[in-house]
């Protein structure tokens, strides 16, 4: 399904086509949506705490340097071994380097979005590790070879149909005839297979929610539980978080982890809410003999330094995808990116810099369902305005020339009222019979799906300066 | 509600460019709601656009060139008044932040700004009008715009005036926070995705089956009209402010014919 030279329209138009993606698309995102909006109406200080969190992480970024400092003095007081990583090639590296030094052949991984930013599976087969994933629908996409289409539902885009399909192609060594027509026993199959790879893996890696610079904790949840199985049964366990990460203090964390799940599926919280602060220690009856916490920028300290800072607020909930009226229509797998949905449009270009990715900002309604469900108040309409500002200077000839155009005739308003005067009574003329346009050259991307409806005649400015005309 | 001591505010109406080129008779309405509210109506002539287009299509520079166009136009005025969420929002919140740190004219912007409002906003909050002229028989299912309902909070005061309006019975529609797919240029930029956001607020429309569709924004009126009228749906579509005024003697939005009602 990719293309590299695609442009998100043409993706659109094919999602638009797939009856498939469509099925799937109709309960996943907006089930979350309504799920947020009962969550919400069981908290009502939900507002109060959205501005608050919306602080704490301005703050945390605002101070960055020192938080972070902080966390890796107090994760290594407790044992951990914390990483700088400038690069995504520099965080695969230091990931390789971990591996090679355990003699790692598996291992495994709990969802970590960074790990998809930095090419990380494809970095650790290309030297012959085992990678598996250990949360449900990365497994799914792992075993079909995609990329995740949501930031907390990777899987959205599938069927039940669809999933048993590919057990049946992937699980080879179990009875070809058995039952797969439920989720439990979907869920049983996926948690028997992923069991054994939990129990032989060498080195786990999981990302972070929050990093906590006061007790040099990694704050990870998960609804399956699996992240807690991933970091404490391989001998290792490597955090990859994103500097953004950091806030100052636990309770800093308790306020946004009472966002986030909520924002995101619904839940009060999560299922599994785990902190790691270092590893094994002497009086412990299990856990990984070492921990490693990767720092990666990967672009973030730059974009702190422009007037994007604020997608750095992000928390990675979902929420601005399951209102986005253009992601619940096409998907995630329409962008093209990492990162989808609104976030997702702000994000990339952000990150990747290249400008096609800039695209994004223009597929939005600018409808602000966004910014108005963001558990951390980030303006998602103002950065995707600002991306179209940057664009404006870049545009073709004659699309810049076009808004000019008009724009300079709209500062005229004399010639500008007998354009629209002449224009108004010809299409109004034109159209009286039927009192819209089924067709209409120059109208026909709007006219593909839609009638045009024709103006009434004569503009309001004329009939008012007629009216008040003196007798 | 106004009394005879208290004077009669003058109110500039911000007609907009889509009423202005398309359907002059939501014009028309609005001026006999403000004169209905004790106001003084006038149109000043030197109004075009609100900038909206060139502000959101990235160009800055037209957008604040407008914005002074349009502050200049609504001098003298005790109020300005926009028949749409999206171009109040704009006038009252965005002209503010296009000339953020200008000395000059960011306080101009403010000023200004604290003067606008959008129509039904403008007759319950600040008129407290309760009863319109407009009489209506039939099922009526009022659209939210975006802008109004996010950026102004409007979505209480349409309903209010409309339960003021004798025959009306107003029904609600599913997924109201929705938005309907217009945007603007993103209508003819992406008219695929547009087409399928709109697809399924038609569908909640044809589900409260009402046999009207007011909404305070042009915008989505057209773009939702168009739809139905292509997908061979009865629904007609019209600008509250023709409903609340008793305005109806136009046909719908992209309908023939004379009717009152749809």
């Amino acid at each position: 399904m990719k293309r590299a030279s695609a442009s998100f329209a043409d993706n659109a138009t094919a999602a638009l086509a797939d009856a498939h993606l469509q099925r799937a698309l109709a309960e996943m995102p907006r089930g979350f949506a309504a799920a947020r909006a009962r969550a919400k109406e069981r908290l009502p200080e939900f507002d109060a705490l959205r501005r608050i969190g919306r602080d704490i992480k301005d703050h945390a970024l605002s101070h960055l340097d020192l938080y972070l400092e902080a966390f890796e003095r107090n994760a290594e007081r407790a044992g951990t071994c914390v990483h700088w990583a400038a690069t995504a090639d520099d965080a695969c590296d230091i990931v390789l380097e971990i591996c090679r030094e355990t003699g790692a052949r598996l291992v495994t991984k709990s969802k970590s979005m960074v790990s998809e930013e930095i090419g990380l599976a494809a970095r650790l087969r290309a030297a012959a590790l085992e990678v598996v994933e250990t949360d449900l629908g990365e497994y799914l996409i792992q075993i079909r070879g995609e990329r995740p289409s949501h930031l907390i539902a990777p899987a959205i885009h599938l069927t039940a149909d669809d999933i048993a399909a590919d057990f049946r192609r992937c699980h080879r060594h179990l009875p070809q005839g058995r039952d797969l027509s439920s989720p439990e026993a979907l869920v049983a199959e996926a948690r028997g297979v992923l069991r054994d790879k939990f129990l032989s893996s060498d080195v786990g890696i999981t990302g972070a929610n929050f990093l906590v610079a006061a007790t040099g904790s990694a704050i990870i949840v998960t609804n399956e539980g699996n992240a807690d199985l991933t970091l404490s049964l391989p001998k290792v366990h490597i955090v990859l978080a994103t500097i953004e990460k950091v806030v100052p203090t636990l309770p800093d964390a308790w306020t946004l982890l009472r966002l986030l799940a909520r924002s995101g599926t619904g839940q009060d919280l999560t299922a599994y809410t785990t902190l790691v602060t270092g590893p094994r220690r002497a009086q412990d009856s299990d856990g990984p003999a070492a921990c490693h916490v990767i720092l990666l920028d990967n672009g973030r300290s730059e974009i702190l330094a422009t007037n994007m800072r604020e997608v750095l607020r992000c928390i990675r909930c979902g929420a601005c995808m399951n209102h986005c009226p253009v992601y619940c229509a096409v998907g995630g797998h329409a962008y093209e990116s990492v990162y989808a949905g609104p976030i997702g449009a702000v994000l990339t270009p952000a990150l990747a810099g290249a400008p096609e990715t800039r695209e994004l900002a223009q597929a939005s309604t600018f409808c602000g369902r966004c910014e108005s469900v963001c558990p951390v108040e980030i303006p998602l309409v103002t950065l995707l305005r600002r991306w179209r500002e940057r664009s404006f200077a870049e545009e073709t000839f004659v699309q810049r020339a076009l808004l000019q155009t008009w724009a300079r005739l709209a500062l005229h308003p004399r010639a500008y009222h007998l354009v629209a005067r002449f224009g108004a009574a010809l299409l109004g003329r034109l159209a009286r019979a039927r009192g819209a346009f089924s067709r209409l050259p120059l109208a026909g991307r709007w006219t593909r799906h839609r009638d045009l409806p024709a103006p009434q005649g004569p503009t309001f400015q004329h009939l008012w300066a007629r009216r008040s005309e003196p007798r | 509600m106004t009394s005879g001591e208290t004077k009669r505010p003058r109110v500039a109406l911000f007609v907009t460019c889509l009423v202005d080129l398309m359907r002059p008779s939501v014009g028309f309405a609005a001026v006999r709601l403000l004169q209905a509210a004790g106001c003084e109506v006038g149109v000043p002539a030197a109004q075009t656009c609100c900038g909206q287009p060139a502000y959101n299509g990235g160009d800055r520079s037209s957008a604040k060139k407008l914005a002074a166009q349009t502050i200049a136009a609504c001098e003298g005025f005790d109020y300005v008044v926009a028949p749409s969420g999206s171009c109040a929002a704009m006038l009252k919140l965005h002209y503010p932040r296009l000339f953020a740190g200008d000395t000059k004219q960011e306080p101009r912007a403010r000023a200004f700004a604290e003067r606008v409002y959008e129509l039904t906003s403008f007759l319950v909050d600040v008129r407290g009008l309760a009863s319109v002229p407009g009489a209506f028989a039939g099922r009526v299912a009022c659209h939210d715009g975006c802008s109004g309902l996010r950026e102004l909070g409007i979505a209480r005061q349409p309903r209010a005036l409309l339960a003021s309006v004798e025959g009306l019975e107003l029904v609600d529609l599913g997924e109201a926070q929705s938005c309907c797919g217009f945007g603007g240029l993103f209508s003819v930029k992406y008219p695929d995705i547009s087409n399928a956001i709109a697809a399924r607020k038609t569908a909640a429309i044809a589900d409260a089956a009402p046999s009207l569709v007011v909404s305070g924004e042009l915008g989505c009126l057209l773009h939702l009209a168009g739809k139905l009228k292509r997908d061979g749906s009865a629904i007609a579509c019209r600008h509250i402010a023709e409903v609340l005024a008793g305005e109806t003697s136009a046909p719908p939005i992209a309908r023939t014919g004379r009717g009152s009602a749809s």
